[in-house]
């Protein structure tokens, strides 16, 4: 139905707002964590991996060190594997450090229904037993299903069900930006 | 995404790309048994069923394996504990197992064509763990998992399969395979092992083995089948081993950094020399590793859509 009605972009965040909200989450990390002991970052893929990275860098201009960075595949975890039509394509996990006893920061891109974080925590648990497990995402764009709240958030925006949250990256070559997508 | 078929009966009918999907999921799949915790969720509630008519450990563990660290729920069928012995036909035991809901058959059978008899009379997704002296496509896809992992690439690579061409289902899928994706094949073997016209595949054919191992990438050994000995294919082990064996000296002829490989179970001495079989450059057991990946790679990509 929406997609015959006309379609307009809502620019939410560009990239000036992107890196304030990337480094504030960075510095917000830091002070919850009260420093970067035993913390490690985890990207979900693709979006939150190259967050991540963001994050990573930002955390080693305030502290002087690099963050252990893990990247996650959900696919596997997926709640609707066997329902869907398509399938999914499977890409690596990619964790190169032990995560038992550390403070892991997952990080992605958008925050919606809950289910692809519920399916990363599985994907984390799976691998070891972290003390902790927090949340840090660029848009919460509410209509959660699951019980799940981030820890550190870019924005809230508030959105129709139907609506649709772009995260651009210049990473996958296109200029930083956030956009809603809404009927007209 | 997604392979577009319901079952994997042969590499004949994959393209290039089919191939290259594969290898990449299943590289994707590599890293889970590399973990403490080595088990995804990705089949939970689906059942695979190996169906094997032909006595196999190493298939039928990998298979299992496979199923098992996607979460599926696995059954083993084997003739001599069912109603085979009691004549039910190929069809009828396997839509009794169907009608137990069963997601993948996985089947081994003497009978060339046997996966795409039962491929087309069942829902069940079907793969060929070996049909005669047909195909054994899962084998020749971990082989080129095995060699793009040490070789980063097939194109261009010149592969010597050595033995019993004739009647190696392994060959035949190896074949097809490579040069899809764009490697030279030769084969080397005696005449008696070479079956005919098998120059249409595309492949080069040698009787003198040294001649053949010239500039080697990849030196692939098939098992010397000794139940073929009494049908006049050879006449003797000796002459055999002597001509046709893997030694350390014959391998100098090919580069440096070649690979061997052999599908197992080994007859050392007799198409393999231990110190070949035990050297730096043979990957065989990376290939009974590698097995696992690829099938659970396979088994994700038939199990959707």
């Amino acid at each position: 139905m929406t997609t015959i009605s006309r379609q307009k972009e809502i620019l939410l965040m560009d990239a000036h707002d992107m890196k304030r909200a990337l480094t504030r989450i960075s510095h917000e990390i830091l002070e919850r964590n009260k420093g970067i002991q035993d913390l490690a970052l985890v990207g979900i893929r693709t979006g939150g991996v190259y967050l991540a990275r963001r994050i990573q860098a930002f955390i080693k201009q305030i502290e002087g060190h690099e963050l252990p960075l893990g990247e996650l595949d959900i696919t596997l975890y997926r709640d609707d594997l066997g329902s869907r039509r398509d399938q999914p394509e499977v890409r690596k996990t990619s964790i190169p450090f032990h995560i038992t006893d550390l403070k892991i920061v997952l990080v992605d891109d958008v925050l919606f229904t809950g289910r692809t974080i519920r399916a990363a925590m599985d994907g984390l648990i799976d691998l070891g037993r972290p003390a902790e497990i927090q949340l840090a995402v660029l848009i919460d764009r509410g209509h959660r299903q699951l019980p799940i709240k981030a820890n550190y958030v870019g924005k809230s925006v508030p959105t129709a069900r139907d609506e649709i949250v772009h995260v651009y990256l210049e990473e996958l070559g296109e200029r930083d930006r956030v956009v809603l997508v809404t009927a007209e | 995404m997604g392979l577009k078929r319901k079952d994997l009966l042969d590499v004949a009918s994959l393209s290039a790309e089919d191939i290259h999907l594969i290898l990449e999921t299943a590289d994707s799949f590599k890293e889970v048994s590399g973990r403490e915790i080595k088990k995804v969720p990705a089949l939970r509630g689906k059942t695979v069923v190996n169906l094997f008519f032909e006595p196999s450990t190493r298939t039928r563990t990998s298979f299992e394996l496979a199923a098992k660290r996607l979460s599926a729920d696995v059954i083993n069928f084997s003739p001599s504990t069912s109603s085979i012995v009691k004549g039910e036909t190929l069809l009828d035991t396997a839509r009794n197992i169907e009608s137990m809901q069963a997601d993948i058959i996985v089947l081994r059978h003497p009978s060339p064509g046997a996966a795409e008899t039962l491929a087309r009379g069942v829902r069940s997704s079907v793969i060929n763990a070996g049909d005669g002296c047909h195909e054994h496509p899962t084998q020749a896809l971990l082989d080129l998992f095995t060699i793009r992992q040490r070789k980063a690439h097939l194109a261009g690579l010149c592969v010597v399969i050595v033995g019993d061409i004739a009647h190696s289902r392994v060959a035949r899928s190896n074949i097809y395979a490579l040069t899809k994706m764009g490697a030279t094949v030769r084969v080397a073997a005696p005449p008696t092992m070479i079956p005919l016209y098998l120059d249409r595949l595309g492949v080069s054919v040698f009787f003198d083995l040294d001649r053949a191992l010239e500039g080697a990438d990849v030196v692939m050994m098939l098992r010397l089948q000794l139940e073929r000995l009494g049908q006049a294919y050879l006449p003797s082990i000796r002459e055999y081993a002597r001509l046709y064996g893997l030694t350390a000296e014959r391998m100098k002829r090919a580069k440096p950094d070649a690979l061997v490989m052999h599908p197992g179970p080994l007859n050392r001495g007799v198409e393999i020399a231990p110190e070949v079989a035990d050297s730096g450059a043979a990957v065989i057991l990376d290939q009974v590793a590698n097995g696992v990946a690829v099938r659970m790679g396979l088994m994700y990509l038939l199990s959707g859509g």
